[in-house]
């Protein structure tokens, strides 16, 4: 099915190759942290877009970045020690990062609805489910207390709860890690918002949960017509669920593109790596894994060429000497790597 | 206590076949409850959390038996049971022929030599006001194996070069290095005391991805290089079908499937085996998309109050009436392949 835009506004195509009217466009960002044993660069000049229904998926190890330029999106880094010092994220038509403290809280929650990792420590402890829904609801609707308790009893309905009136009265504790999540869920949701940032948000919970939680979201998401940035480690989460995938490392996008070609054509020899270093079901098994050897790396102490250089197989003089910026390979796909076309030329031997 | 539940000792093993001279660790029967009091003064027992309800399992020489299953299914407490960590409320574990259960401290601090632990977190596992040499050292001068100091030194240096860490880092502390190379130091610590058995309790699931392929690497490696035998108990379906020779899948207290690696990946019985294994995303769109994503419904129930019967009963799509009356006892399927089910 192709969708038609009004004309005016800038589209692109999806995965699918459906144009698509962008939703988000980040340019550019960088977000620092002043720390007393120096200044690390998490974020470090990323741009990506997110088109309206899309799911995108942001990879990488801890401390690659991702979920420190996912919060930057909503300004929600704590400062100090945190900064954001520079680009830009352009939401519907307004710089995020340009609004008053006032304009901002109206897009978080409304606009712009969050998942985190741990459903236990974002919901407020002494406060009912209930109260919870219906304050956000209340704070950027205008609604009535009947109304938004009847909304908010078909949200904890639509994320699979069951008997839903008496959970409004529960509190988080009351429920399982499993429930906690769909109630995040339901409150990332009730303000129909039109793109959700779910960082790492069934990293807490078994594989069975998980299962129902990421089928949840993907089935509402695509009802609803919502956009998700989902930050994950998970390379088989990332490969059921995102349409779009950027690769982060080291406070960089090394390489971003549709799932399909991240998996089957990677680019960078990270991605490379990573993905030759889990073990597979689907596929036999090895006697010994190929592992991304070395640490990862110190923020603190990056030199000036390629943040990957010390751990790759691929390295170059020149990787050391500048770092490389993310260019076009094929078909909408970008790696920055100096050495991107030896990487291909290999790849295509190797198959 | 029902017909079954006492009969639940005497599960026929998978291992039953096998001389008893190849079965390094024996599980029979174990059961381990912790109470749940109510009252501040005098607290009295009101419940219990039944985490392990009856499980026996071998280990032969020389192997790795992955124990998986969702957290709270008592897969750690059954390790820490087989470390003599807890005391067991009922069955016995055998350490090659010996029972630990009986035994006396002194006998068993014999005995602890040759069994050690891995755990799961080498951020707080590892004493932060040491250094890394004095930590793996401190087995060596407990057990007063080393009484030369020279002689300690080079084996910490040993060790360090077996894990693939450099000698210098006996001198640095925990918090200057990082996940993966705090995690060598664990299994050098684990290693110090020339173990015949080390329980890998989630020993990698801390870890970065990257850095997680490395650590599996090392610990195949040790194996054969010291003749190990693992119990590796893991939630990470992906790591227990590359590292393991056998695998007991374990839900709400008990073993519902035993079999070898391969034949549990491939011909899965148990229907919780089957969801659990079809829950897991593979690192491949394609793949993905033809898959069915059918998910299991439900939540693990609490320990405390585990459904009568088969404790899998109120999420199988296979359950019928009798299922929530007798608790099913393991069957021998296939040679080997043992499932604790009456619908398969």
């Amino acid at each position: 099915m192709s969708r038609q835009w009004p004309s005016g506004i800038a589209g692109r195509e999806d995965h699918k190759g459906r144009n698509v009217a962008k939703l988000l466009e980040v340019e550019n960002l960088q977000t620092h942290f002043v720390t007393p044993a120096g200044l690390v660069k998490a974020v470090d000049g990323i741009s990506y877009e997110v088109g309206e229904g899309e799911t995108v998926a942001v990879v990488g190890e801890s401390g690659c970045g991702k979920s420190v330029g996912a919060l930057s999106i909503l300004r929600l880094i704590p400062s100090p020690p945190g900064r954001i010092v520079g680009g830009s994220v352009r939401f519907a038509g307004r710089d995020l990062l340009t609004l008053g403290e006032e304009e901002i809280r109206r897009v978080r929650g409304r606009e712009i609805g969050m998942i985190f990792q741990d459903p236990m420590t974002s919901l407020n402890p002494v406060l009912t489910i209930g109260l919870q829904l219906t304050e956000t609801l209340r704070q950027h609707l205008p609604v009535s207390q009947e109304a938004a308790e009847q909304r908010a009893v078909e949200l904890l309905g639509m994320v699979g709860i069951s008997d839903p009136r008496r959970r409004l009265r529960q509190y988080p504790h009351h429920l399982s890690g499993g429930m906690r999540q769909r109630v995040m869920i339901a409150l990332a949701l009730s303000c129909h918002p039109k793109l959700i940032i779910a960082d790492e948000p069934t990293t807490a919970l078994d594989v069975t949960i998980q299962a129902q939680i990421l089928e949840l979201m993907k089935d509402l998401t695509r009802r609803l017509g919502v956009a998700l940035i989902l930050i994950t480690h998970n390379l088989g989460v990332v490969a059921r669920y995102a349409d779009r995938v950027n690769v982060m490392y080291a406070g960089r996008i090394v390489e971003s593109g549709t799932a399909r070609h991240i998996y089957h054509n990677p680019s960078h020899p990270y991605t490379l790596a990573l993905l030759h270093s889990v073990p597979r079901m689907d596929q036999p098994r090895k006697a010994r894994l190929d592992p991304v050897e070395g640490q990862p790396p110190d923020l603190m102490r990056l030199g000036a060429g390629c943040a990957f250089c010390p751990r790759c197989g691929f390295a170059a003089a020149r990787c050391r000497e500048a770092a490389p910026v993310l260019e076009p390979v094929a078909g909408g796909h970008l790696s920055a790597c100096w050495e991107k076309a030896r990487l291909a030329e290999t790849r295509q031997v190797a198959s | 206590m029902t017909a079954a539940d006492a009969m639940a000792p005497d599960i026929p093993l998978a291992a039953a076949r096998i001389p008893r001279s190849d079965v390094l660790v024996s599980v029979r029967g174990l059961k381990k409850y912790f109470p749940v009091t109510e009252g501040a003064l005098i607290p009295r027992t009101v419940a219990y959390v039944k985490a392990v309800d009856g499980v026996s399992f071998d280990i032969r020489r020389g192997e790795t038996l992955g124990l998986v299953g969702e957290s709270g299914c008592g897969k750690t407490t059954t390790g820490r049971c087989i470390l003599q960590l807890e005391r067991p409320t009922e069955g016995e574990i055998l350490f090659d022929g010996v029972s630990l259960t009986n035994l006396g401290r002194k006998s068993l601090s014999g005995l602890r030599r040759r069994i050690q632990v891995i755990f799961q977190d080498p951020y707080s596992s590892l004493n932060p006001r040491m250094k890394v040499g004095e930590i793996i050292g401190e087995p060596i001068r407990v057990h007063n194996i080393e009484p030369d100091r020279r002689a300690q030194e080079r084996r910490v240096h040993e060790l360090l070069d077996v894990c693939g860490l450099p000698k210098k880092f006996a001198d640095r502390y925990p918090h200057e290095m990082s996940g993966g190379q705090r995690q060598r130091v664990g299994i050098a610590r684990a290693l110090s005391l020339r173990p015949e058995f080390i329980v890998c309790d989630e020993a990698i699931s801390a870890l970065d991805v990257s850095i997680q392929a490395q650590i599996i690497n090392l610990l195949e490696e040790l194996r054969e290089q010291f003749k190990l035998t693992y119990l590796f108990i893991a939630h990470d379906l992906s790591v227990v079908r590359h590292l393991c020779h056998r695998v007991a899948v374990m839900y709400l207290g008990r073993v519902v499937e035993v079999a070898d690696c391969d034949e549990l990946y491939g011909n899965p019985l148990h229907p919780y085996t089957r969801a659990l294994l079809e829950a897991v995303p593979v690192a491949d769109p394609a793949v993905e998309e033809r898959r069915q994503h059918r998910t299991l419904k439900g939540e693990v129930p609490s320990p405390m109050n585990p459904p009568a019967g088969c404790v899998f009963h109120p999420r199988c799509p296979l359950a019928v009436e009798g299922c929530s009356k007798a608790v099913p006892s393991l069957r021998e399927m296939r040679v080997g392949h043992w499932v604790a089910c009456t619908q398969v």
